[in-house]
C-alpha cells in the first residue's frame, strides 16, 4: 500500500506533502494526488522522523507478566516510535548471541518497530567478567549498544576494559551510573523530602561520581560512552565539561526526570519509585536546560513495565521503574516545545537522529526526505487526552502520569512504510 | 480523626485535645475498676511486622481498658522477605470486620499505604513505620512533658501550683500546650521515627526543639527542619539549656555496616553523646530526663541518670497507655473536638 500524507509540518517548519511508495519516501514537498495511494489528511500535524528509543525494557524473555516484545512494540508504535533498544536485564540475561538473536527475532515477528537488543556488558549483569560482546555484535541482532542497565558497571577496571573492547566493534557502553556502596538500600533522592518521609536516600553524588570517573576513562582510552537516565544538576555539569573537553560522551534524560520531582514520594505510592529516583526541582530544571542546550543528547524513556503486585505494596518492597513509551512525546512537547526551549527540529534530533546515531541504526533517525526509508510519526500537538493506565498498549499499569492531561497525541506512525498506527489506533 | 499516621496529621488544637482526652483517660486509671465500656463491640487488631513487645502491650492494654476486642497478629516476615504481601494480610483482616488496625512495620509509609489503599476501611493507627513516624510515642512524650513542666508551679506554668494527685494535675494542665519549653533530643536522629514525630509534634505544640547528634546520624536535609541542631552535646546544653532532655536509643547495628558504622566505638559515642553524671548535674534544676526505651544503660545513658529523680522513663510508659486509649477513642468513635 502506498500513502500520500497531505499538509504535514516538517521539523523545519515547512509544510509538505509526503508520498510513501514501497516503504520509501518517494517525494516530500508538493505532491499532487495520485490514484493508487491512500490519502492521509495531516493538516496541522507535525511530521517527525520515526522516534528511536535508546532505552526500553521489553522484559521478554523471562518477565512476560510485565511486558512482551509484542506488547512493548505496540506501546512503542502508539508513542510514535519505529525503533527501540531493548535492555539486557531479561531472564536469561541478554549476554550471549543466542539471547540477543531471540529478542531480535521476536521484534521482527511482532513487526511494529525495529527491536535492537542491547547486550550486557558483563556476564549475568554481575559486573565481574566481560560478556561475549563481539559475538553479540556479529550475531543477526548486530548489537552495538552494551549496558548492564539496572546495575552499574562499578568496577573501574571492568569499565575500562569494556570501553576499550567496544572500540573494535564500533560499540558504545551505556552506563547506569550508580555507585553501589553509596546507594545500599536506597529508596529515593536524598534531600529535604527523604529526611522527612524517612526513606533511605539515594544521593546525587552516587550518580555524579561514576559519571566523572567514566568520562575520564572514556577520554583515556578514546572510546564512546553513553550515560543512561541523567537525573542530577551535577551530572549535567560534568557532562557539559566533558563535551567541552572533546570527550566522546553522549547522555540521555527520561521524560519522568524532566517532569516529576521527589515531592511525589510523600504519597508513598510506589508508582513514583524509580531508579535513579525522582530528584529535586533544581535538578529537574537542570536536566531541562541540559536537554535544551544539547548537553543531554537524547530523550530515552527507560520504559520499565512491572506487574501489578510489584507496585501494589509498601514503598520499600516495590520494584523500581515506570512506563513511558506512550507518553514521552507529549511530555517533551509540553515541557520543551510549548515553553520555547526546543524546536521540533531539536525534538527530531533528541528523539530520532541522535539515538539512532548512538545505536548505529542506519535506517532509522534519518530525515523525512525523498529516498529515505519511510519511518515517520504524525503528531497532533493540539490534541488533549487523559492518561488511563488500562487504555495504554503496554502490558503494565505503572505509568506515573495516570489521570494527567497530555499535550498532544500520535495520530499515525509509519514503520518502513507500513502504518503501525492510524487515526491514533495501533493496527 | 479517622486515622493517626503522622504527628503532622495533628493541628495544634487537635494535639492539645488528644492530650486532654489522655489526661481524662489517665484519671480513670487510678480507679479501682479501670475498664470503661466505650469501645465495647469494636475490634482492634495489633498488626506488628516488627517485634515490639512494649508498644504492642501498651496498645493492647489501652484497647482492653476501653472494652474493645483485641487481636494480636505478628506475621513472620513482610513481603520484603517473600511472605504474604501486606495487601493480602490487610485484606484478610478486612474480611474479619476489623474496626481499627494498629500497624508497626519496618517500611516507612506502610501505615499510610494501608490507610490510603482500597484494601480496608478500618481506622489505621501508626505504631511506628520504618524510620518515618511514631506519633503515639511523641504524644506520650508531650503528655509527660506537659504534666511536669506545665503543671501549676512548674517552670512553664501560667499559674502557681496547688499540689494534688494525678487527676488534679490532669485538670490543671488541660488546654495547655508546650510553648516556651526547650526540648532536646540526643542521638540517632537519622534512623529515628521517635525523633521525627517528636520534632513535628513538639513544634506544633509551641516548643523549641533542639537535636544533638554526630553528623553521620543527622539526615541530609535536617537544616530545613523546624528544629535547631548541634553536633556537640556540651555546647548544646550550655547554649540551649533543656527543660526536657530525651536520649534516643542507639541501635547496636549502627556501629557496624556500610563504611564501618556511623561512629567509631561505643566508648566514643558514650563520651561525646551519653548522659552521664556530669551532664546530669549541669541540667537546669527542673529539667526532666526522658527515654523512649528500651535503654542501653552505659551507652546513651548511665544508670545514674536513668535512675535519678529527674528520670521520667517509667511514667512515660504509664502515659503511653493513656495516650493510646485517647487515640483509639478519638479514631473509633469519630469524636470531634
Amino acid at each position: 500500500m502506498n500513502y500520500l500524507i497531505k499538509g504535514a509540518v516538517l521539523p523545519s517548519g515547512q509544510r509538505a506533502d509526503i508520498q510513501i511508495v514501497d516503504g520509501i519516501f518517494q517525494a516530500v514537498g508538493r505532491v499532487s494526488s495520485s490514484g493508487a495511494a491512500q490519502v492521509v489528511d495531516a493538516d496541522g500535524l507535525v511530521a517527525l522522523p520515526g522516534l528511536v528509543d535508546i532505552h526500553t525494557h521489553l522484559r521478554e524473555p523471562g518477565h512476560e507478566d510485565a511486558e512482551t516484545v509484542r506488547s512493548g512494540s505496540r506501546a512503542a508504535a502508539a508513542g510514535g516510535y519505529t525503533c527501540v533498544h531493548a535492555m539486557a536485564n531479561t531472564y536469561p540475561v541478554a549476554d550471549t548471541a543466542g539471547v540477543v538473536e531471540q529478542v531480535w527475532r521476536l521484534g521482527r515477528d511482532a513487526g511494529y518497530v525495529d527491536v535492537r537488543p542491547v547486550g550486557a556488558v558483563s556476564v549475568g549483569l554481575e559486573g565481574h567478567h566481560l560478556a561475549e560482546l563481539a559475538a553479540m555484535a556479529r550475531s543477526a541482532a548486530r548489537v552495538s549498544v552494551f549496558s548492564d542497565d539496572g546495575e552499574c558497571v562499578w568496577d573501574p577496571v571492568l569499565m575500562r576494559r569494556a570501553l576499550e573492547y567496544v572500540k573494535g566493534i564500533d560499540g558504545v557502553v551505556a552506563q547506569h551510573a550508580q555507585e553501589p556502596r553509596l546507594t545500599e538500600g536506597a529508596q529515593m533522592h536524598e534531600g529535604v523530602v527523604s529526611s522527612q518521609v524517612g526513606l533511605a536516600g539515594w544521593p546525587a553524588v552516587a550518580e555524579e561520581s561514576i559519571i566523572a570517573r567514566d568520562v575520564l576513562l572514556a577520554e583515556h582510552v578514546g572510546s564512546r560512552l553513553h550515560i543512561c537516565h541523567v537525573s542530577t544538576a551535577g551530572s549535567v555539569e560534568i557532562i557539559r565539561w566533558a563535551k567541552a573537553r572533546g570527550i566522546g560522551v553522549t547522555a540521555e534524560v527520561t521524560p519522568h526526570h524532566l517532569l516529576l520531582t521527589d515531592e511525589l514520594a510523600r504519597t508513598y505510592d510506589p508508582v513514583y519509585k524509580v531508579n535513579p529516583p525522582l530528584r529535586s526541582p533544581e535538578d529537574v530544571q537542570a536536566v531541562r536546560d541540559g536537554l535544551a542546550d544539547g548537553t543531554l543528547d537524547v530523550v530515552g524513556t527507560d520504559h520499565a513495565p512491572h506487574p501489578p503486585e510489584a507496585k501494589d505494596c509498601e514503598w520499600a518492597a516495590a520494584a523500581f521503574g515506570m512506563t513511558g513509551l506512550e507518553t514521552a512525546l507529549p511530555i517533551v512537547h509540553e515541557l520543551m516545545v510549548e515553553t520555547g526551549l526546543m524546536s521540533w527540529r531539536d525534538v527530531a534530533a533528541a528523539m530520532s537522529h541522535r539515538p539512532a546515531e548512538i545505536g548505529r541504526v542506519a535506517t532509522q533517525g534519518r530525515p523525512v526526505a525523498a529516498g529515505e526509508v519511510a519511518n515517520l510519526t504524525l503528531f497532533d500537538p493540539a490534541a488533549r487526552w487523559t492518561v488511563v493506565p488500562g487504555d495504554l498498549e503496554t502490558g503494565s499499569g505503572n505509568t506515573p502520569v495516570s489521570g494527567r492531561e497530555t499535550h498532544g497525541r500520535t495520530v499515525a506512525t509509519f514503520y518502513a512504510g507500513r502504518p503501525t498506527v492510524l487515526e491514533g489506533e495501533v493496527i | 480523626m479517622k486515622h493517626l499516621l503522622s504527628a503532622t496529621d495533628l493541628t495544634h488544637d487537635e494535639a492539645v485535645r488528644v492530650l486532654d482526652v489522655a489526661e481524662e483517660m489517665a484519671a480513670t486509671q487510678s480507679r479501682e475498676i479501670k475498664k470503661l465500656p466505650t469501645l465495647r463491640g469494636k475490634t482492634v487488631v495489633n498488626l506488628f511486622f516488627e517485634d515490639s513487645t512494649r508498644t504492642r502491650i501498651s496498645f493492647e492494654t489501652a484497647a482492653k481498658r476501653l472494652s474493645a476486642d483485641v487481636i494480636n497478629f505478628s506475621p513472620r516476615g513482610s513481603s520484603v522477605s517473600k511472605g504474604e504481601s501486606l495487601k493480602d494480610t490487610v485484606l484478610t483482616l478486612g474480611a474479619m470486620h476489623t474496626d481499627a488496625i494498629v500497624v508497626r512495620h519496618p517500611a516507612s509509609g506502610a501505615s499510610a499505604r494501608i490507610a490510603h489503599s482500597t484494601w480496608t476501611g478500618a481506622s489505621v493507627i501508626n505504631a511506628g513505620d520504618g524510620t518515618h513516624q511514631h506519633p503515639t510515642q511523641s504524644l506520650l512524650d508531650a503528655m509527660t512533658i506537659r504534666r511536669h513542666l506545665k503543671a501549676p508551679g512548674g517552670p512553664g506554668a501560667d499559674s502557681p501550683g496547688k499540689g494534688g494527685g494525678a487527676a488534679r494535675v490532669g485538670q490543671e494542665v488541660s488546654g495547655q500546650d508546650l510553648s516556651g519549653l526547650n526540648v532536646m533530643i540526643v542521638g540517632d536522629v537519622l534512623h529515628s521515627r521517635v525523633a521525627r514525630s517528636g520534632v513535628d509534634l513538639f513544634s506544633t505544640l509551641g516548643a523549641q526543639v533542639t537535636l544533638v547528634a554526630p553528623a553521620t546520624l543527622l539526615p541530609v536535609g535536617v537544616e530545613t527542619w523546624s528544629s535547631r541542631f548541634f553536633y556537640d552535646l556540651d555546647q548544646a546544653l550550655t547554649e540551649v539549656p533543656p527543660d526536657a532532655l530525651m536520649m534516643l536509643r542507639v541501635q547496636r547495628e549502627r556501629m557496624s555496616g556500610a563504611g564501618g558504622g556511623f561512629f567509631p566505638s561505643p566508648q566514643e559515642y558514650s563520651r561525646e553523646y551519653g548522659l552521664d553524671a556530669r551532664r546530669l548535674a549541669g541540667l537546669p534544676p527542673h529539667a526532666i530526663v526522658m527515654h523512649p526505651g528500651p535503654m542501653n544503660r552505659g551507652l546513651e545513658i548511665t544508670s545514674e541518670a536513668a535512675d535519678s529523680a529527674r528520670s521520667v522513663v517509667v511514667e512515660q510508659v504509664a502515659n503511653g497507655v493513656a495516650v493510646r486509649m485517647a487515640v483509639l477513642y478519638l479514631t473509633l468513635t469519630g469524636a470531634k473536638e
